[in-house]
């Protein structure tokens, strides 16, 4: 028996990947401690041949060993923004684990294990591949939370994100293990002929369909599955947090839009129903929460159940009873344009708390950021930059994304949902703004006075670069993002 | 004498509920990630049981990859579990809530 | 075309520490505008410009353009005009005052987001430049931010705002869906397909952007505590231009608000409402400032009338002679506090011709226009918005604008008397250094006061004026009838006017000046009312009670919730699991029961994932996952088999 050739050709970036991975666990042991960041470098040099690889792919549409693995433009967009998001996460970690004296080559090596299971994620189209991916990709990211071993906190973090994570995808499993039994594959294809044969007046289609929403809705944080959130993002080291927020986010949210519409589709208007549920009580928990807290990184976490909130009206679109393929595409697409756009303002949020790390204390209270406008323009600026898109304020890319979810709302009838997200959009500029009035409008006391000292290194300006320009640019001109989305949504029957 | 299919649906029904169950009201981190592992079991269950009843060998390969993949996720568990524990000097969940609110 | 718009664009780059360069290039701007205005009268038909292609993808396709017609140029004249020569003033006010740069590079990006508001071709360039000029007023609110009060101003401006511009926002969408353009030209010449329901629809939507930025009843509670800025801020933004968007909007919008007779008289009402409302707080407020900004709100108030009616020319005519005095009055009033060091208080004031006698001028130049006494500009612009509403027959409009004229004029020289005539009542102290302005901020001053005389005679004759030649185009109701209106009639208005003001006048002398202790045996004798005026109706402690206590209230029922009802739950739980090991307890089947019968248990379910069963523990999050799940089920159960399974 052999691996024919084509099939390794298709899923050469993930080799790529899982090769670097590999490589940089060899030569941790043997490597120079002063010579590390060399594996760091490999790792995002790995990271941009899979990037014009896959660029260079995109549009064709191949399946891979018998159909378990797809690679179409839905995959290829997000295994995109999947690239860039970690080799941001990379960059940023450089500097960011000396100063956590953590400097150990083994993180990078995890960061590229978890995106190897991302990028299986979204090119799965076997519920036995999707799962291996989430399985490998949380398994690292366990790891990579308590990776601060000498704090409790970190531990604590990545103790309760690994027994709930294991919890969830036990129920995760089980509900694959009875659509295998109703459908008798894992296939997504033979899923949907077997949820349309069947329908849902099966329990076992139904009790599985219900488990596996809920496995990914843990995953991507929505209410009432987003309990562990703010405790592990709190906990996690900063980069950790960022990458866990944006990269296993977007990864999550592919492979559960892949899963509903492809494995699912037959029973549109009940999943979309009950995501709309979810929705609202994400967008209103996660912004009214979101406004009581002090710890930024647990308001970041908030604000990130929010977004997921927000992404999730795309997803009720896309199921939505009545909407023509036009439109429901356009819910699709809307949410990859929102969580590319999503990504570059919450990293950047996510880099300057990072940066803004004082010998020995986390600058991530609230209080931290007291008067930073005086103490460091610059980084007060882009903070404000951040939050001002966070908030979905024109002219920034915050905005856009915003504006083309809402509008896919109202195109398919569902103004009020519109409203909603609106409302509680009006309402995140309250916890947003509150970060830029403490910054600007608050005097620093005597003590962060004298602390000057910004945690910045050179490669976290690249990745402050990276998240400004994507802010800004994608803000002013966002055309060219918008139609790759479109054009890569997910093809819809 | 066949075992009709819903006789092991409802034997790994049960088991993946008292997994569940002791998820919820177990104290103790260790027991806890055993019930996780009676989940992921009964799930096993499940697949065999389809597997032999729908004479379909991909259940079975879903079992090795379903154990291969537990059996990752306890060494991991455990490892997370002892460094937990060098700090609290403690396996009872009660005692970690560091991080709340 | 392309320089002019990189002239505007140029303001971007404008960090200049002396903030020289940053009137320079609004000057530079005003002098294109001005070109662009001559271009304009020349030639009065819509010219586009299209910069670049903004959006695109699937159905929606945005460029980002502009639409250069009368309207937009004279808003265009009056934002450059106006917010230049309130630059040169600010170079001297703010003059050693801290973050000189900051403050020009806000007002800078103002300047750039309120040129892409009204010129903006399309209305989601409408929207970017109405959220820019939101943030910026925010920041520049916030400008003084070592004051808490200017900080929750600012807040406060902000969120208010935000709750206009969602509705706005959802207009947008509407009319997208309606449109599939948002380009004006193509969505406007499209409103008749439109059923006057959703022609309402999508005008109340813009209305309540229109009210939030303009601060019209019920969201106008937060231009007067704006007034926490630097007063050329307040000149600029909430006097002169950025309040005068939803104005800008309504017009630019008439065609559908013509439509939808509902909406229209939403407006009317709305603006006569705010007019009347505006100018009984402003009778008693003691803060300088103050008293411009409630007579700032009621003015705007005019202008909603104005719209209300339909005539839109006389509401652009309002905005534009109100820019001129206002901004004048403000600017005034910011030299009166520049030369006393600060004070704000009219009580503290006194007396004051003599020692600043160009401040003192302007002042009532500013005074005699807003109280609309001829032939100074306001007077003009507000007795044709009276007379459009009495020949139009909304008599009880006219009613209330016409009170609120007589109170306008009251309380408008109550101010000039209070604050330069009779005794000084000035701080000894500050006496002593009272000083004129420097030219930087006199001669601006001196234009402006130039501009409020004669502003208003670009409207004369009334209905026949030039200004009203050049808006027709864009400013005439749709299917109105025009109307022949004897001149008698407009006389007697005129002259009802006239004595409406000239009267207000009076009584403010009579109390203030003739006989000085009147003002207090009236406030003592109604006492009741005037502690309402001075108090503003208790809108803020009306608002703080219906919306932001029941929030807080709401966050500590949380709170109990979590301390006593699921503390106490969970405890149970925990005592039940204990006390019994491993075996089948009590306790164990009502967690099971619990999980089952979610319908008893929706309460808890509420409590708990509502906010604070984030008590940190492990099995209470993967009890909220699977009682989330049991819900999820029991639903579509419900749903499917239309009972429940339970």
């Amino acid at each position: 028996m052999s691996i024919p050739l084509a099939d390794l050709v298709t899923i050469l970036p993930e080799c790529l990947v899982v090769l670097a991975a590999c490589v940089l666990f060899v030569l941790d042991p043997v490597m120079p401690a002063s010579k590390k960041d060399f594996l760091a470098w490999m790792c995002v040099g790995t990271l941009v041949v899979c990037f014009f690889i896959t660029a260079a792919g995109m549009g064709e549409k191949t399946f891979a060993f018998s159909n378990l693995v797809v690679v179409d433009s839905y995959a290829s967009f997000w295994k995109l923004l999947l690239y860039v998001v970690s080799g941001m996460t990379i960059l940023l970690s450089i500097g960011y684990l000396k100063e956590e004296r953590i400097d150990l080559a083994e993180f990078y090596g995890f960061i590229m294990l978890s995106l190897t299971g991302m990028m299986i994620m979204v090119s799965g189209s076997d519920l036995l591949v999707i799962y291996l991916g989430i399985e490998l990709m949380s398994i690292s990211l366990y790891i990579m939370c308590g990776f601060k071993r000498f704090e409790a906190k970190s531990i604590e973090a990545s103790a309760k994100y690994f027994i709930l994570g294991a919890f969830s995808s036990g129920l995760l499993l089980y509900g694959i293990s009875l659509i295998f039994g109703a459908a008798g594959s894992t296939q997504l294809v033979e899923i949907a002929a077997a949820v349309n044969a069947r329908g849902l007046d099966d329990p076992l289609v139904l009790i599985a369909m219900m488990l596996i929403i809920v496995g990914f809705a843990f995953k991507v944080a929505a209410v009432p599955f987003h309990m562990w959130t703010p405790d592990v993002y709190q906990g996690a080291p900063t980069t950790v947090t960022a990458f866990m927020a944006v990269a296993s986010k977007a990864a999550s949210f592919a492979a559960f839009l892949r899963v509903l519409l492809e494995g699912f589709g037959g029973v549109k208007p009940n999943w979309s129903g009950l995501i709309l549920g979810m929705c609202i009580l994400t967008l209103i928990l996660g912004n009214i929460v979101a406004i009581v807290q002090t710890n930024i990184k647990r308001m970041l976490a908030y604000s990130s159940i929010a977004h997921a909130g927000y992404a999730l009206i795309g997803v009720v679109v896309a199921g939505w009873m009545g909407t023509g393929a036009g439109v429901a595409s356009a819910g699709v697409s809307s949410i990859m344009l929102y969580l590319a756009i999503y990504s570059f303002m919450t990293m950047g949020a996510f880099a300057m708390v990072a940066i803004l790390r004082r010998g020995g204390l986390e600058g991530e209270e609230l209080d931290d950021f007291t008067g930073l406008a005086k103490r460091h323009k610059g980084a007060a600026f882009l903070m404000m930059l951040f939050m001002i898109s966070l908030a979905g304020i024109p002219p920034t890319a915050g905005f856009i994304g915003k504006f083309y979810l809402f509008m896919a709302a109202v195109n398919a009838g569902l103004t009020w949902l519109a409203v909603v997200g609106l409302v509680f959009a009006a309402v995140s500029a309250f916890y947003y703004l509150r970060v830029v009035m403490v910054m600007y409008m608050r005097e620093p006391s005597s003590e962060q006075e004298l602390e000057t000292r910004l945690a910045l290194s050179p490669t976290a300006m690249v990745v402050l670069a990276f998240a400004v320009a994507g802010v800004v640019f994608l803000g002013v001109y966002p055309g060219p993002l918008v139609s790759i989305a479109t054009s890569s949504a997910l093809p819809l029957p | 004498m066949d075992v009709p299919v819903e006789y092991y649906l409802a034997l790994s029904g049960l088991v993946f509920l008292i997994g569940l169950v002791g998820v919820l009201v177990r104290r103790n981190i260790i027991i806890i990630l055993l019930s996780i592992e009676l989940m992921l079991n009964a799930t096993n269950i499940n697949f065999v049981a389809f597997s032999s009843y729908l004479g379909n060998l991909a259940g079975q390969v879903f079992v090795f990859f379903a154990l291969t993949v537990a059996a990752a996720e306890v060494a991991v568990g455990l490892a997370i579990i002892i460094a937990l524990y060098r700090h609290h000097e403690s396996i009872n969940v009660d005692d970690f809530s560091l991080l709340k609110w | 075309m392309a320089v002019l718009i990189n002239g505007f664009l140029g303001h971007k780059y404008s960090h200049d520490l002396a903030g020289r360069i940053a009137f320079g290039s609004v000057g530079l701007s005003f002098l294109c505008a001005l070109t662009v205005f001559m271009g304009v009268m020349a030639d009065p038909t819509p010219r586009e410009v299209i910069a670049y292609s903004w959006i695109f993808g699937g159905d929606l396709h945005v460029n980002l353009g502009f639409l250069i017609d009368p309207l937009s140029a004279v808003m265009l004249m009056v934002v450059t005009g106006v917010g230049f020569l309130i630059h040169v003033y600010s170079v001297g006010y703010m003059h050693g005052e801290e973050g000189f740069t900051r403050f020009f590079v806000y007002m800078n990006l103002f300047m750039v987001s309120m040129l892409l508001l009204v010129m903006g071709n399309n209305y989601l360039v409408l929207f970017i430049g109405w959220e820019g000029v939101g943030l910026c007023s925010y920041l520049l609110i916030g400008y003084y931010f070592h004051k808490v009060s200017a900080a929750k101003a600012a807040t406060k401006a902000f969120v208010v705002n935000r709750i206009g511009d969602a509705g706005f926002l959802l207009a947008i969408f509407l009319m997208f869906v309606n449109f599939k353009t948002l380009d004006y030209t193509k969505a406007l010449a499209n409103v008749g397909q439109l059923s006057t329901e959703m022609a309402t629809a999508i005008a109340l939507c813009l209305l309540v952007g229109a009210i939030g930025k303009s601060a019209q009843i019920p969201l106008y509670t937060w231009l007067p505590d704006a007034m926490e800025g630097p007063t050329p801020v307040s000149a600029l933004i909430h006097a002169a231009t950025m309040v005068t968007a939803g104005v800008y909007m309504v017009v630019r919008n008439h065609v559908l608000f013509d439509m939808a007779p509902v909406a229209m008289a939403t407006v009317g009402i709305i603006g006569g409402l705010t007019a009347l409302f505006a100018a009984t707080i402003g009778l008693v407020q003691n803060d300088i400032k103050r008293v411009l900004a409630y007579s700032t709100v009621s003015q705007l108030g005019y202008m909603f009338l104005a719209c209300g009616v339909g005539a839109y020319t006389a509401a652009i005519f309002h905005l534009v002679t109100h820019a001129f005095f206002k901004a004048l009055l403000f600017l005034s009033a910011g030299a009166v506090i520049h030369s006393l060091n600060g004070e704000q208080d009219i009580r503290k004031m006194g007396g004051l011709s003599k020692k600043i006698p160009i401040t003192y001028k302007v002042f009532l130049i500013g005074t005699l226009a807003i109280a609309g006494i001829p032939p100074l500009a306001g007077f003009w612009s507000k007795d044709e918005i009276m007379a459009h509403a009495f020949v139009n027959h909304y008599y009880v409009l006219y009613l209330f604008a016409a009170i609120g004229a007589f109170l306008t004029s009251f309380y408008m020289f109550r101010l000039t008397y209070l604050t330069f005539y009779g005794q000084s009542r000035v701080d000894p102290e500050v006496d002593k250094h009272i000083h004129e302005s420097p030219p930087m901020m006199t001669v601006p001053l001196m234009v402006l006061a130039g501009l409020a005389i004669l502003g208003g005679f670009m409207g004369v004759p009334p209905e026949h004026g030039w200004l009203h030649g050049f808006l027709a185009s864009v400013a005439t109701p749709l299917g109105a009838v025009p109307h022949e209106v004897s001149m008698g009639t407009l006389m007697g208005l005129m002259a009802v006017a006239i004595s409406i003001a000239l009267g207000g006048w009076g009584l403010a002398h009579y109390m203030y000046s003739v006989k000085p202790g009147m003002a207090d045996e009236w406030s003592e004798r109604y006492a009741g009312a005037y502690r309402t005026f001075l108090n503003k109706y208790w809108v803020d402690e009306l608002y703080d009670a219906i919306i932001v206590e029941p929030c807080k209230r709401l966050g500590q029922i949380w709170d109990w919730f979590d301390q006593n009802v699921i503390d106490r739950f969970i405890r149970g739980i925990g005592h039940g699991a204990d006390a019994s090991g491993a075996g089948i307890t009590w306790t164990e089947k009502h967690v099971i029961y619990a999980g089952l019968n979610v319908v008893g248990y929706a309460n808890h379910l509420l409590a708990w994932s509502w906010r604070k069963l984030q008590t940190g523990m492990v099995h209470h999050y993967a009890a909220v996952i699977v009682i989330g799940l049991f819900i999820l089920v029991h639903f579509l159960f419900v749903w499917l088999l239309g009972t429940s399974v339970l």
